[in-house]
């Protein structure tokens, strides 16, 4: 007889930061780690440029929700744009506009009311998480997509003790604010993805506590990334073994096990120039 | 109930506030903010020195205005009467479905192997993956597809909306297809979110004609008086009476903006020697650049009513100041006058006395004053839709208007003389000549110089403002349109649509006067509505009368 396992919900997770962070390089690496430790789970590149999800393809080029839904109409289905990825985890690219035209906002909504017809989120799928990997700020509502209306439910920034980087991450917590007072969405930490910058740690450690919530872990800059990233491979698919295959894991095992999701206090910019100086200008 | 207690309109007057305690009691409901901004677009008249009214500004949201967008008057006014233009709306489908003749502007074909496009409706119907991955490619084939079908003279695109939002740029597409076709393409970022009003879409209309039309065909125009007319729409046939008047004068019409007219009249209608505007909010711009760039001159005229056409038609012949068109202008008015003499007279007999209020357009609850005037009847109150300043208080106003934002958002366009054609049309003395007896150009002295003191002059009315308007004046017909007609009867107040004219017309010239009389004659003498009387107003007298406890619910 088949003993009835209590399933636990779906995590549904958005990772957001300024552009050139390295949010898909995290996200991607991430959930190399969580598939590794078991989990099931599938991306959902949120980005016109369809890269989000390279890295646990292998290089495959994505066919991506809104080109399949032009080329095909209304017949699409999930196996036309959801591909099985490093470690059975699910890859799904929006896709969008060439540069310059149309607009993509509007088609991350249109592609993520897509993968909910198509039932992609359905239980039969078992998902444990499903990450939002999504373009740069804030910019306008379609980005907001995620935020909105519980599409996710926790969300990471990934930011490094940049001035623009800190800047960009407050806000992204003005728009948590603003969804947060009508919905679910609540901030689960700050990923620093280190530049080296001077007093990093400390400073988005006293950031992340000045928003309210947490630095959940501090990835150090490490080369092993870029090698992993020519051979099209996360960090532990390319070397199991390398240091930084290790942090990535500890940032999954941190989110895996974070308990701590709140609605954040975004700094006024005195502030957060004043954290600057405090901690920027140290030496 | 006696039928005549309450015929006569001298049987409440005494009863019936002054302008100012009517204008208090509309405005006393606003919140302070709403008040501050009404307060100014509601004046007490003093025609001799007109006050200043904050016309051309935002409308309070919420006050349920009768406004309407760029794209309308755009599209829908200015540019959709011509008729062998091929227009297509690029956008969702609702902003062309809903602009399909809804106007009536008449149309029909002058001339052999011509083509009338009216009847259709086309657009690029944008669904979502044009939104996505923007709609260029759409509309290029669109315009393919209609060349192909129809092969128009020329095809006119509209932006809608979210093509603003997208940024598809129509003017690209157009200059590709132009090139590509060989006929004439062009388009207009007429958004509907643009400007306060349909007033913005007019001006950028003026532009878009101005820069891709006006001009293209010298060909020279046979007749001795041409003419154009600015900012006739021929709704119900206005431009046609018109015509026929003009014709019996031997005035010829070259081009008519726009109502009833070809392209090839419009690239053809600089030929003219005199440009005469009726509309003067929606088509200024084009009077003036045709003037900079041509040196056509240019009055304001009022076809509506018999002492306006009377006026008009005097001026545009003193204007050529041929004793020959002078006379002629003469006899046709005085035949005309023998079949509408009669006519105004008996109407005379019931409407004079009674009351009508104007909330229409922007030259519209002006012109109609005069129809007025000519049976009888007082205006209490008028205003425009989204009319500008000079429009109340007459262009001397024009150097002291405040550029806004909103207005600064318009393209206004750089004219230069044109070093080839441009020509003085008779030489500058005689124009000097002129206006030393009074004949003025370039000229309009705006509605509230017209109006009677003491009236109330209301821009942009509210909904509120209405219901409280026909409470206390309880006007014997309001001038208005389609968005408060049924409001405004329902309150038992007959109302007259005077942007389409609900199925009737003309009302323009001697003929269309007429028509008006008869028409108001009809709807302010019926007891019809007297009948409109919720039964419930009747039942609860009579159930206070029973003593009984609990209202009756009749």
């Amino acid at each position: 007889m088949a003993v009835a396992v209590e399933k636990k919900p779906m995590r549904k997770v958005a990772i957001y930061g300024k552009g050139g962070i390295g949010k898909s390089t995290t996200t991607q690496n991430t959930v190399a780690a969580l598939a590794e430790m078991g989990k099931k789970v599938m991306v959902v590149g949120c980005d016109p440029k369809a890269d989000s999800t390279r890295l646990l393809l292998g290089g495959l080029a994505q066919r991506s929700v809104l080109d399949t839904l032009r080329e095909e109409g209304e017949d699409v289905e999930l196996d036309d744009i959801r591909s099985g990825g490093f470690c059975n985890s699910l890859c799904v690219e929006s896709g969008g506009p060439e540069p310059g035209v149309g607009c993509a906002g509007r088609g991350i909504i249109t592609s993520i009311n897509m993968l909910e017809q198509l039932g992609a989120y359905d239980e039969e799928n078992e998902l444990d998480y499903v990450f939002y990997d999504v373009l740069g700020d804030v910019v306008c509502g379609g980005f907001a997509m995620p935020i909105r209306e519980g599409k996710a439910e926790e969300i990471y920034i990934v930011c490094s003790g940049e001035m623009m980087a800190m800047y960009a991450a407050n806000n992204i917590c003005k728009g948590i604010l603003k969804f947060a007072e009508t919905g679910v969405v609540r901030l689960g930490g700050l990923i620093c993805n280190s530049r080296n910058v001077d007093n990093e740690a400390q400073m988005i450690k006293k950031f992340a506590e000045k928003l309210g919530t947490q630095m959940i872990h501090f990835v150090p800059r490490d080369n092993d990334v870029q090698r992993a990233e020519i051979n099209r491979k996360t960090v532990i698919e390319w070397n199991p073994e390398v240091k930084q295959a290790g942090e990535y894991r500890s940032l999954a095992r941190a989110i895996d096990s974070n308990k701590l999701f709140v609605v954040p206090k975004p700094l006024t910019i005195p502030e957060l120039e004043a954290l600057l100086m405090e901690y920027g200008l140290f030496n | 109930m006696s039928d005549e207690a309450t015929d006569s309109p001298q049987a409440h007057e005494g009863l019936v506030p002054s302008a100012a305690e009517a204008r208090e009691q509309m405005l006393e409901i606003y919140p302070k903010k709403t008040r501050r901004k009404r307060e100014k677009q509601m004046l007490v008249n003093d025609p001799g020195s007109p006050g200043e009214i904050g016309a051309n500004s935002r409308t309070v949201p919420g006050i349920i205005t009768q406004r309407g967008c760029s794209y309308a008057g755009c599209k829908g006014v200015v540019i959709g009467p011509i008729y062998d233009i091929l227009h297509i709306t690029h956008g969702p489908i609702g902003c062309g479905w809903y602009s399909w003749l809804s106007r009536r502007n008449m149309t029909r074909i002058r001339k052999a192997g011509e083509t009338n496009f009216l009847q259709y409706s086309m657009s690029t119907d944008m669904q979502e993956e044009q939104i996505v991955f923007g709609g260029e490619k759409k509309l290029a084939l669109a315009i393919q597809e209609a060349y192909d079908e129809f092969h128009p003279k020329a095809i006119s695109i509209y932006a809608t909306c979210p093509v603003g939002l997208i940024g598809d740029d129509i003017h690209k597409v157009c200059r590709e297809m132009k090139q590509k076709l060989g006929i004439n393409i062009f388009g207009f970022s007429c958004e509907g979110y643009k400007g306060v009003s349909q007033s913005a879409g007019h001006h950028i209309a003026n532009n878009g004609v101005f820069k891709h039309m006006i001009g293209l065909d010298d060909t020279p125009v046979e007749g001795k008086y041409k003419i154009n007319i600015l900012g006739e729409y021929n709704i119900g046939g206005d431009a046609w009476e018109i015509d026929r008047i003009l014709a019996l004068c031997g005035i010829k019409i070259i081009g008519t903006l726009s109502g009833g007219v070809s392209y090839d009249d419009i690239t053809n209608c600089h030929m003219a020697d005199l440009n005469v505007v009726m509309c003067h909010r929606s088509i200024n711009y084009m009077a003036e650049m045709m003037e900079k760039k041509f040196g056509i001159p240019w009055f304001k005229v009022n076809f509506i009513g018999i002492n306006g056409t009377k006026k008009s038609l005097r001026k545009i012949a003193k204007y050529f100041g041929d004793k020959e068109l002078i006379d002629r202008v003469e006899e046709v008015i005085a035949k005309e006058m023998s079949e509408v003499r009669p006519v105004v007279e008996d109407v005379k007999t019931r409407t004079s006395g009674k009351t009508a209020a104007l909330f229409v357009g922007g030259s519209r609850a002006h012109h109609y004053q005069d129809l007025f005037e000519d049976m009888g009847m007082k205006v209490i109150s008028a205003g425009y839709e989204f009319a500008h300043r000079d429009d109340y208080e007459g262009r001397d106003v024009l150097p002291h208007i405040k550029m806004d934002a909103d207005t600064r958002n318009i393209e206004e366009l750089e004219v230069e003389q044109d070093p080839a054609r441009f020509n003085l049309r008779g030489t500058a003395d005689r124009k000097a000549a002129l206006q030393s007896e009074e004949f003025s150009f370039s000229d309009y002295e705006g509605m509230m110089r017209q109006m009677g003191k003491d009236t109330l002059v209301i821009d942009d009315i509210s909904h509120h403002e209405m219901e409280k308007l026909i409470e206390i004046y309880k006007p014997d017909v309001i001038g208005s349109g389609i968005k408060d007609k049924y409001i405004i009867e329902k309150m038992g107040v007959p109302c007259k649509q005077l942007h389409s004219y609900d199925y009737g017309g003309p009302y323009a010239g001697f003929k269309g006067a007429i028509n008006f009389y008869k028409e108001i004659d009809r709807m302010t003498s019926t007891k019809v509505w007297k009948y409109i009387h919720a039964p419930w107003h009747d039942a609860a007298p009579a159930a206070e009368a029973a003593a009984a406890p609990e209202p009756v619910n009749a």
